[in-house]
């Protein structure tokens, strides 16, 4: 039957026809999707863990106990679960592991670029990538036949054009009726990571890749297309599709099999053309390899090595250097260059529960000083991470310092505060990220005794890759009820003294917690709290401006309420955005923002 | 049947990404090869929006080459500006009556194009340019969130396609509750495009 699906529906239909038992993830762009899919299937386990570690420690597990089990994340994902991933390579399995990273070239939405196509060399790890959701679909059926016969993890790479394109699959297959029951068998010599255990394992390893060098030589699916033999591409992933858009005579070789590689398959394709060229996102990966090979290549000196491939960008490399002829006529003739348009900047929301304690945090910690500029004495940093909150970075609310990855904000608060620097430290972080690995950076603050306030923007929610359940919730990924763990008894658990629950939407209450935190000697922890208005549709009454009292002072832009703008003059709110949340009839000084009707 | 070329361009939350859905369904369900795929940065609501709909005999990447879209459908004015360079020469620019003001430029200097302007923008690439009411028709029929099916039945006229492809894909898309209104915003779009079409002396 012909569907169509995203990359990643087709990679979560591929798991769970071919009997995946068990799925662990944390939610992250552009990954999401393929456990929001897997929950929806009877008959498997599936979890939001507390991490990319944990998602995959849960997997391993459950491949351990002999069924096939998955964990999904994004590229930076990969990062954290990066101890676990190079274990399971260490140890193998019983029932097949396949671990999915999905990079996001161009940096859609993440806060850096990689490629981690390395991550599988360097964890001696095999790793496939699909050109589409067809591939995305079928693939994944061979990943965990390759993982049970190796005895090894299987590195599943996607793109955000990969994971978030959908394309038309032929499904073929049901559910994998004949699954092994699950049983764990007592192997220390293989489970026990005792350095007189790992050696021999080490071992193991190694004969592993030799064997999977030949067994990915005879692959099916990767596949060599003989067109003109003038030019050779190889290539993978969603580069393959713009190249057979691009070079539209050119050969292929299109590899699906990126770690090892069939190298006997690329020196076949190589003396069948004049010239090879190798088109893929981000590193030279494939280019490397093909020079080790003694093959002459071309690929990075005409294509870029950062960002996201669209069409033209491999069109307009490949003219550069004469692969493909100059278009003889521009196609557009522009009369005038197109004017500079207004962009749009991701935004708050209305309603969101984040904007009061940014507002206050820019309020109090910012005060007018210049950005970017050295900091006065009497001024506050604010570390923060990663979340819908980041987006207070950027103007009106530009309220934070920092952002490097999940949690990192406490650490930072901590290295700040013990170098020194003459300024009070704020950390920020959400609900999610704190669970996710803001406890361990807490305990090391009251550990240390670090002099740091930080505050747990609590929207009861993942919000920003759209609603995620999390320990706090009390929602499992299901959506059925789960165990919910209280932030506050868990950070009074931790041994922070200092410890107070906020309305987010208070701001009285907020400025004068924070003020008397930062006179502290200990750390202490604010929790600002209120729910994501996407989550939990608002009932308030939406506040209107009384024109007569706007002295058009403009204290309400500060907040960046996409309800409100400006009209002859005077504020106004669109009743329609509007939530109520009340913000901004606490910032006006004129009293003139009231509750209409 | 011929390759069709869609850049839907709007603003989170107005139903781009539905009626992308919509229309890639439809491609498939009638025979086509069909590749989609959106790019929508960070923001739940209020950011840009776009979706590449490509349907052919054999469509390779999913994403449309700039200066080859067949159609250019915005949701919002400024964002059809915004995206004009993917147009090829003469291709078709459906544009709804809607303005959604950036927050950046509120209480700024700068200011929101006017429909001259962005209507100047568009015909660097083509005369064939239709500023449809969408919102009012959508009020009219009383479902003010069917803008996009609005957009979708005056765009089915542009295409070979059986009116009740897209009808049945509508049909098995939305929940019972707005289904009614949601179809007569689509026939309302096919009316529209038929009296524009006829004013403009274009003959399908």
């Amino acid at each position: 039957m012909k569907q169509l699906l995203s990359g990643n529906e087709a990679m979560a239909l591929g798991a769970y026809h071919a009997g995946v038992v068990a799925a662990a993830a944390y939610p992250g762009t552009p990954s999401t999707e393929i456990l929001e899919n897997l929950a929806r299937f009877d008959g498997i386990y599936v979890e939001w863990s507390t991490n990319e570690k944990v998602a995959l420690e849960v997997a391993m597990g459950a491949a351990y106990g002999g069924v096939r089990a998955l964990a999904s994340m994004k590229h930076v994902g990969l990062n954290v679960a990066a101890d676990p991933f190079f274990a399971a390579s260490t140890t193998g399995i019983m029932g097949g592991l396949v671990v999915i990273s999905c990079d996001d070239p161009g940096e859609h939405s993440s806060q850096g670029e990689q490629d981690n196509r390395h991550l599988a060399k360097f964890a001696k790890v095999p790793m496939l990538e699909p050109t589409d959701s067809q591939e995305a679909y079928d693939l994944m059926d061979w990943a965990f036949k390759i993982s049970e016969e190796f005895d090894t993890p299987v590195l599943f790479r996607s793109t955000t054009r990969i994971s978030h394109c959908k394309t038309v699959v032929d499904v073929t297959r049901g559910r994998k009726a004949d699954l092994k029951p699950p049983a764990f068998i007592r192997s220390p010599a293989k489970y026990v990571m005792v350095p007189s255990n790992a050696r021999p394992r080490r071992n193991a390893m190694e004969d592993r890749i030799v064997k999977l060098r030949t067994y990915v030589e005879s692959f099916p699916m990767n596949e060599m297309i003989l067109q003109d033999r003038k030019l050779g591409i190889v290539t993978s992933g969603v580069a393959y599709q713009h190249a057979r858009e691009v070079f539209k005579n050119a050969s292929f070789l299109k590899l699906v099999t990126t770690y090892p590689l069939p190298v006997n398959l690329i020196r076949q394709f190589a003396t069948k053309v004049e010239r090879i060229v190798v088109v893929e996102e981000l590193d030279p990966y494939l280019e490397e390899e093909l020079r080790c090979l003694g093959i002459p290549v071309i690929g990075k000196e005409f294509i870029p090595i950062i960002g996201e491939f669209t069409p033209e960008i491999v069109e307009q490399g490949a003219i550069k250097v004469g692969l493909l002829p100059a278009p003889s006529k521009p196609s557009h003739k522009l009369a005038t260059p197109a004017p500079q348009l207004p962009m749009r900047r991701p935004q708050l929301c209305a309603g969101c529960p984040h904007v009061g304690t940014e507002y206050v945090l820019r309020k109090l910690c910012f005060k007018d000083s210049k950005v970017p500029g050295p900091i006065k004495e009497d001024e506050i940093i604010v570390t923060s991470d990663i979340g819908c909150y980041t987006l207070g970075v950027y103007p009106p609310l530009g309220a934070l310092d920092t952002c490097a990855c999940m949690g990192a904000s406490i650490g930072q608060a901590i290295g700040l505060e013990k170098a020194k620097v003459p300024n009070k430290v704020v950390a920020v972080l959400g609900d999610s990220t704190f669970m996710h690995s803001g406890i361990t950076g807490l305990v090391d603050a009251v550990y240390n005794q670090a002099n740091i306030t930080v505050i747990i923007l609590d929207n009861g929610t993942t919000a920003m890759t759209g609603h995620q359940g999390h320990p706090g919730t009390g929602v499992s990924a299901k959506g059925e009820k789960a165990t919910m763990v209280k932030l506050e008894k868990l950070v009074e658990g931790l041994g922070v003294k200092d410890v107070h629950e906020l309305n987010a939407f208070d701001l009285k209450a907020i400025e004068s917690t924070l003020k008397h935190c930062l006179n502290t000697k200990e750390p202490s922890v604010i929790i600002s709290r209120a729910p994501c208005p996407l989550s939990v549709r608002a009932t308030a009454t939406p506040y209107k401006v009384n024109a007569d009292d706007c002295t058009s002072c403009n204290n309400c832009l500060d907040l960046g309420c996409p309800a409100i703008s400006i009209s002859d003059d005077k504020a106004v709110i669109d009743a329609s955005t509007c939530q109520g949340c009340s913000i901004c009839a606490q910032v006006c000084p004129q009293e003139a923002i009231v509750k209409a009707g | 049947m011929k390759d069709v070329d869609v850049l839907m361009v709007g603003v989170g939350g107005q139903g781009v990404i539905l009626a992308s859905d919509a229309m890639s369904e439809i491609g498939m369900n009638s025979g086509y090869d069909v590749k989609k795929t959106d790019s929508l940065g960070m923001a739940q609501r209020g950011g840009s929006v776009v979706s590449h709909v490509r349907w052919g005999k054999h469509v390779f990447s999913p994403m449309v080459k700039r200066g080859e879209a067949d159609f250019l459908i915005g949701f919002e004015q400024l964002e059809a500006a915004r995206w004009a360079q993917y147009l090829k020469p003469g291709g078709v620019v459906i544009v709804a009556d809607v303005v959604v003001i950036p927050i950046s430029i509120i209480g700024s200097k700068v200011t929101y194009p006017s429909w001259k302007d962005i209507e100047g923008i568009l015909n660097q690439y083509t005369d064939k340019i239709y500023l449809i009411p969408a919102p009012r028709i959508a009020q009219e029929v009383g479902n003010p969130r069917a803008i996009n099916m609005v957009i979708l039945g005056f765009l089915s006229e542009f295409l070979e396609l059986e009116q009740g492809a897209w009808t049945e894909n509508i049909r098995r898309k939305l929940p019972a509750k707005f289904l009614e209104s949601s179809l007569r915003a689509f026939s309302r779009g096919v009316e529209e495009a038929k009296a524009m079409r006829l004013a403009k002396g274009v003959v399908k």
